[in-house]
């Protein structure tokens, strides 16, 4: 009955399950208990009326709300593709500071703690993301060579250290080798055991990636490669491992943005880096939100530059699959 | 040093097992130089095993298989020393999908034989030029035919100067159309002098340059003779019901 009257009339269906649908966004807006403050604060007019009627102030503010996302919408699919992927972008940034506007933060105090934020926090979190990322990466090679090999004692350490490094919270890794190496007679300072456990910790994810990539190019590459008379160590980086990187890489990049955000957990072990000071250059004032803002938003720049970086490195490797 | 009166190949009482099943039973083979062989035989008789077996990328388990004078064994120098000197083709060329056609041919003498890159380079665009390739050397493999690619493959085999070649089904998965532009390849390949080994079910290409076929059933070598002869007037039961099958 339903499914006929759809058929039979497309376009008026289509329209009418747009209109239920905005309905339905306009009663869950409702329903979560949106303020009709904002529509007092641009129309000073209306306050009155506003106060006096609190909830057709809410279903105002619920329906109006929901025509401006549809005229927002319906404008942008004016545009063409690319420049509505900047004017989502630019919307989105602009309401996500309007947001952290509202907390009316100190920007006096922002500005007079950048300065060390970056020259300490973030050349610490830079240079200890870098080592690790270069250490993991090797490890993860080693690591995924040595799940794949036929010896049974060397895949054996390289499942127990994945397994272990993977399951142990990496919070608990620093505790472990920053306060527990000391006890074997290694005393080890707080950079070194963070790069360390950050190193050991994405070396064991990554070492699954890189073991994917290198098992998803086909045997034929290997076989190949033998009858030609290469090494196995020459077949593995002239032939299987460049074809993996396009496998690899995506992930890879994930793990590094993950990487570079959890070196925050560094902290915890007294490293200046961003978080560390984030928070206790925020305690002497009593202004922790404007630091732990101000610390965000540099790793969600540090994150982009990397992204970046990743496609960059991602089109290099796609070279051959362009017809 | 190679005795000059000791055939290129010879493999004697040659085994091989994968778990319970005898893929090679008692393999006997001679294979004198500039020799061209035709193997043939229902699929999973031990074919492509028996030529795999020639360049090591399977093992034998009992049995003495030796290559220009050298016998493989565990020892990797010799396997080594083995598989510089046979080239293979296989049914679905094995090219390097991330190197141009020409990288793909220069990387094995560079890099196994020490080449420098120059004179390899020049080897290989010789090679490409007579497999009329030559002037798609810097395109990538998945930017030519399937014939074009075999022949590329037949090329990169040919630029590490093998004394021996081996063909594993090469033209099995192809299109028909581009069937014949490798077998002349190959053709021409044969009428030069190489020693070769195809795994082939083109019974024209073994008609016209096989010296003998060997036909083969459940890993066994069940008949050998020349062409004429296997195919005029078949011995043994299989063969003819095996020929039956594929000359209709």
């Amino acid at each position: 009955m339903l499914g006929r009257l759809i058929l039979t009339y497309p376009v008026a269906s289509q329209r009418v399950g747009a209109g239920l649908l905005l309905a339905l966004l306009a009663g869950l807006l409702y329903s979560i208990g949106i303020s009709p403050a904002w529509i007092g604060r641009l129309f000073p007019a209306t306050a009155g009326w506003l106060a006096e009627n609190p909830d057709g102030a809410a279903a105002l503010s619920a329906v109006a709300i929901t025509a401006i996302l549809v005229a927002n919408w319906k404008a942008f699919r004016l545009l063409p593709r690319r420049q509505q992927v900047v004017a989502v972008w630019v919307e989105l940034f602009v309401l996500l500071m309007l947001f952290f506007y509202s907390f009316n933060l100190s920007f006096a105090f922002i500005g007079k703690k950048i300065g060390f934020l970056i020259s300490q926090g973030v050349v610490t979190t830079l240079y200890i993301s870098a080592i690790s990322i270069a250490v993991a990466t090797f490890i993860a090679l080693a690591g995924a060579i040595a799940k794949l090999s036929k010896n049974g004692v060397i895949y054996g350490l390289a499942t127990f250290y994945t397994s272990l490094f993977r399951g142990l919270p990496l919070l608990m890794q620093i505790y472990i080798i920053y306060l527990g190496l000391p006890q074997i007679g290694y005393v080890i300072s707080a950079v070194p055991a963070g790069i360390l456990a950050l190193s050991l910790c994405y070396g064991a994810y990554m070492t699954e990636i890189f073991r994917a990539g290198i098992e998803s190019i086909p045997r034929g590459q290997t076989e190949g490669a033998t009858a030609l008379g290469l090494s196995p160590n020459q077949t593995m980086f002239l032939v299987i491992l460049p074809q993996a990187m396009r496998v690899i890489i995506p992930p890879t990049g994930n793990q590094f943005i993950a990487m570079l955000k959890d070196s925050s957990l560094v902290s915890v072990v007294g490293v200046w880096e961003i978080m560390y000071l984030a928070r206790t250059q925020g305690q002497t004032e009593f202004r922790h939100i404007e630091m732990l803002i101000t610390a965000s938003m540099i790793y969600w720049l540090l994150s982009i530059s990397l992204e970046f970086l990743q496609s960059r490195i991602e089109e290099r490797f796609g070279r051959f699959n362009a017809r | 040093m190679q005795d000059p009166t000791e055939p290129e190949i010879r493999l004697s009482g040659v085994h091989k097992w994968y778990g319970q099943f005898h893929a090679l039973d008692d393999i006997r083979l001679d294979v004198a130089r500039k020799e061209r062989i035709v193997i043939c035989g229902p699929s999973g008789s031990g074919k492509s095993t028996l030529i795999r077996c020639i360049n090591r990328l399977e093992s034998h388990q009992e049995g003495k298989i030796v290559v220009g004078g050298v016998e493989l064994t565990d020892n990797e120098k010799n396997i080594d020393g083995v598989r510089r000197e046979v080239g293979m083709v296989f049914q679905h060329f094995n090219l390097f999908p991330h190197l141009t056609i020409l990288e793909n041919c220069v990387l094995a003498p560079v890099w196994v034989r020490r080449m420098g890159r120059r004179q390899a380079t020049e080897i290989a665009m010789h090679f490409l030029e007579r497999v009329r390739i030559g002037d798609q050397a810097h395109k990538y493999p998945g930017q030519l035919s399937g014939g074009q690619q075999q022949r590329v493959a037949i090329a990169r085999a040919l630029c590490m100067a093998p004394r021996v070649m081996l063909f594993d089904e090469p033209t099995s998965a192809l299109d028909p159309e581009m069937v014949k532009e490798v077998l002349d390849t190959m053709v021409t390949l044969a009428e030069e002098g190489m020693t070769m080994i195809c795994v082939t079910h083109e019974m024209g290409f073994a008609r016209q340059v096989a010296d003998r076929v060997i036909f083969m059933d459940r890993g066994r070598i069940i008949e050998e003779a020349p062409p004429e002869e296997f195919f005029g007037n078949p011995k043994s039961d299989r063969s003819r019901l095996f020929l039956s099958q594929i000359l209709h």
